[in-house]
Parts: C-alpha cells; structure tokens; sequence
C-alpha cells in the first residue's frame, strides 16, 4: 500500500485523480510529517496549513463533482523563502527581509504549480540572500543533511534538499545563481533541474544576481522534475529575462531512453582539486551511458572567476542600501563578500561580462558534437556543519566559496543542468551535473531517467523515523 | 628624471576609500575579512584580465541562451 507521506508526486497525482486518495487525506499527512520530522532536519521556515488544507479540500470538492484534475493533482510542495507566498513577508534568508510587508500575490512558478493543482504547504530555509554553498542560516539556523544530521545540507536552497531528502514533500522549488540547485541536490542526495537561463520565470521572487538567477524544481524522481518543469513553462511579463518560447513538455518523452545521444565526460579543470571518489561517480555514470569520450570545456576557472566577481558586484548593487542602513543585521559571512564587492574596480565586471560572451561561443561549439557532458556537482561529499575549510588537491580551501567550484562554470552561461545522486556506499552522497545545449532540458531529464531506470542513481527518504 | 610607478595595491586604503566613495559605513572588525575577499577578488579579476579577448567581444549581462 502506497504511504502518500513519502510517495513521488507521480504517484501522488495519478491516486488523486483516480479517487484513490483524496488530497485532504494526503495534505494532512505530509503536514504530520513535517510537524513530527522536521524539528530535526530545519527545512521550513513556514508552513501554511490552513491555506493547504483549504486548497485540498477544493481538489476534492472538484473531483467530487467530476472535473478533471491537473497534471499534479493534490501533490503537496514548497518553496525557497525567496518566493512570495501570499501572505507572508518574502524574507529570503534574512533578518531584515522578514519586516517586510506580507506578499500580496504568489510567485508565477507557484500559481503555475497551483494551476496544476498541486498544493503549496509551506516555506523553506536557505542560506541569506542566497550567497550561500552551505544550507547554514545565521538567524534561522542550518537546514541539517537528513542522511546525517551532522553534516550540511549543501545551499542556498537548504531546505529545499533537506525537505526533499526528509520526504517532508515530494516537490520543492529552489533557485541556482551559480550552483544553489545542484550543490544541496548532491548532498542531500535529490534530483534537481536548473533549466536554462531565460526558461522559468522569476516573477514574484527575491532576486540576488539578475544576469546569473535561475529558478528550478528538486524532487526524488526524475519524471516529477519533468511534471514540474512542464507545469511551469512559458513566458511572463513579470520577469524581463525569460524567454518568448511556448511549452516544450519533457514528461512525454522523458522515458524514451538514450539512444543516438552523443555523451562526454568534462575533463581538465572538471578532473582536478575534488575528491577521488567525485570523479569515480562522474565515471561510474559515462561507463553506463557507454561514453568513452572526454571533452574539455575551455577556460572553466576564468568562467568560474567571472561568475564569481559578477555574484559580488551585482549582489552587493542589490544590497548598497541595506548594506549602508542595516550592515549589521546581514550574516557576516554575507555581508563581508557584498561590501567587498561593492568596492570593486568596474571593470572588474565588465571584463568578466565580456568574457561571458567569448565563452559561451566556445562551449556551444563543443555542443556541436555532443550533447550531454558529464561533471561533478561537488568536489566531495557533505561537509561537517560549522566546517570552514576543507583540502583540495592538497590545498586548504574555504567551504563556503569552493563548494561550488564545478556548478559556477555551467550556470554562468546559462546552460540546463541535472543534478543526479549517487551513492557510492552506506555514507552520504556525491551528485553528477548532466549538462545539456542551452533549451535541451529534455536531452538531460531522459538521460538522468535512464540512469534511474538502470539504478545507478536515486534519491531514497532519509531514515528519521 | 621622472620615473614611472606602480604603487603597490594597498587593500585596507583602498577599501577605506571605496567607503567614502560609496558612503557606507562600517564597524572597525568587519575590516579584516572584507580585506580578504577583496584579495579574493583581486585575484579572480587578474585570472579574467589575464585572457585577451577581442575588441568585438560584448558584454553580456543579460544573457540569452
């Protein structure tokens, strides 16, 4: 017998609908869920019960008169707390954000998700003003890795992997500036897309880094991403960056298998300064995908350093009013980084602005015969809480700004990425970026399902009961 | 006879008068770490600075895919 508090929102969806389950019965589940696990893990920030139990009971009041349900019907999910949610101040991650007047309306993605009849139960920790690898929160405290309470939860989007790799949810959204998606979704051991950049709206969202922002879904199966990502699609007048395209559905497709796919493995600097086992993960996928090829992606720590210096300079822009009236409410881990930024040279940026342009010619070129390229998400597996530094290659290095040294080079042009767990043994995780040409999100959701399918890659509930 | 010269970057001057610059204001202890990740960007920008691009290459900080 199915139990809904952990089920995959696919399964959830196709229960509702068939009458099987109503979405009060699973609404009410996942919110004991969360009220009895959560106080462990320290994934929400708020949980809105009542507006989620009104909303199920609507589901089935529509069922019940026999309307048909949407693709995602009754699927409890929730949000980054960079996301307005009606009703509440959109705090992402801050102290001075939550004197904010409450939201007047949802973010787009989350009226999208609710058109599909899925149901919002709640808010979720990250990192401040998502500058941030680790999940650690100065004021709301750290999201804890559910595999094990003593280690990170990867960031910004904390609790979004943590609630995912809890089971609190079976569907979050977060966002991936230059790896937020991908860094908690190997840590925690999670599925999570970054589409391309332009592909999801932004409207109604906290923003950190305009040129470099992007929003996605984590999840514990590759078809639920799919169900998502779908669900979520086309253009907005709320946000100026994303595209004018119509819906381009992966779900239909997303169990057609790999066959006439062109895969490489990422060599040179995606090879180095991780862990052994990080490669091994990367190698142990290629050989079951039957990729013997290796490409370098050229120039990847200049892309590194620009996104890096562009992260700086946007977000302390963002943040020179705050910085001048309220320094010392940020999280001085945050706050330390924007202030440097804001100091910084012009054309610091400019030159990495234009570098931009030079690199995405090169990279699309490589997609010209490819189309996946297989990374590292992370040089290693979840660091200790509080953990400051870590070795790599034999070099000490700040965990805070190297836990995404192999997600920056991708995002910082915009290129669609899953983020796949695999587990090498009994321990935590280590994630593997499937990385496609930029609108292909479709190419990576068939091949990370076909590695689930194969099961090479999964994302198991964390055991805290 | 005049000779050219290159101060040595000196991050704490430079950060105390980007302050100015930019009017913000900041508690004495703060300094020390935001010293160091302007190192750290120091150091990011010279890795950029360092790759010759052509005259045509333009910015893109908006970015379509």
């Amino acid at each position: 017998m199915t139990d809904f508090g952990t089920a995959s929102a696919a399964e959830i969806a196709s229960a509702v609908s068939a009458g099987r389950v109503g979405a009060h019965a699973v609404t009410s589940t996942v919110l004991e869920r969360i009220a009895r696990l959560d106080g462990r893990v320290n994934s929400f920030t708020d949980v809105v019960s009542e507006r989620a139990l009104a909303r199920a009971d609507a589901l089935d009041a529509a069922r019940a008169r026999g309307e048909a349900l949407g693709p995602l019907a009754g699927v409890p999910f929730a949000v980054k707390n960079l996301f307005d949610v009606a009703g509440l101040p959109t705090r992402a991650g801050s102290k001075i954000n939550r004197e904010r007047a409450p939201a007047e309306r949802d973010a787009t993605l989350i009226a999208r998700l609710e058109a599909a009849d899925a149901i919002l139960v709640g808010a979720l920790n990250m990192g401040e003003y998502a500058y941030d690898f680790t999940g650690e929160n100065l004021h709301d405290g750290p999201t804890r890795n559910p595999h094990d309470l003593g280690h990170m939860s990867g960031g910004s989007s904390g609790g979004s992997g943590g609630a995912i790799a809890a089971g609190l949810v079976p569907l979050v959204l977060g966002s991936d500036t230059n790896g937020s998606i991908r860094v908690p979704s190997a840590l925690c051991g999670c599925f999570g897309l970054k589409p391309t950049y332009g592909r999801l709206s932004r409207g109604g969202t906290f923003p950190f880094v305009g040129s470099l922002d992007h929003l996605g879904p984590m999840a514990r199966s590759v078809e639920d991403l799919a169900l998502a990502f779908d669900a979520m699609q086309g253009p907005d007048p709320a946000d100026p960056v994303v595209a004018d395209r119509g819906i381009e559905p992966t779900a239909p497709t997303v169990d057609s298998g790999i066959g006439g796919l062109r895969v490489a493995v990422a060599g040179g600097y995606f090879a180095r300064s991780g862990d052994p086992e990080a490669f091994e993960a990367v190698r142990t996928l290629a050989s079951a995908l039957g990729c013997e090829r290796t490409v370098d992606i050229p120039e990847a720590a200049r892309a590194r350093a620009s996104a890096y210096l562009i992260t700086a300079a946007e977000g302390a822009t963002l943040h020179l009013d705050r910085l001048r009236e309220r320094g010392g409410d940020f999280d001085p881990a945050v706050r330390d980084r924007l202030i440097a930024g804001a100091v910084m040279p012009a054309p610091f940026v400019e030159r990495a602005q234009r570098f931009r342009r030079w690199y995405r010619a090169a990279v699309l070129d490589l997609f010209r015969e490819v189309d996946v390229i297989l990374a590292p998400a992370t040089p290693c597996r979840a660091p200790r809480l509080g953990q400051k530094t870590f070795v790599l290659d034999g070099v000490e290095l700040p965990v805070r700004a190297n836990l995404g040294i192999f997600t920056q080079p991708i995002s910082f042009i915009g290129l669609p990425v899953v983020a796949v767990p695999v587990w090498p043994d009994d321990g935590l995780p280590l994630g593997v970026q499937i990385i496609a040409a930029p609108w292909r999100e479709e190419v990576a959701l068939r091949v990370a399902r076909h590695l689930e399918r194969e099961g090479l890659v999964r994302a198991p509930v964390a055991k805290l009961d | 006879m005049p000779t050219e010269t290159r101060p040595e970057f000196d991050p704490e001057a430079y950060l105390q008068a980007g302050l100015g610059l930019l009017d913000l204001t900041i508690e004495p202890n703060w300094a020390p770490a935001i010293v160091a990740n302007l190192k750290v960007l120091q150091a990011a920008a010279a890795l950029v600075g360092g790759f010759a691009l052509p005259d045509e290459a333009e910015a893109a900080p908006v970015y379509e895919a």
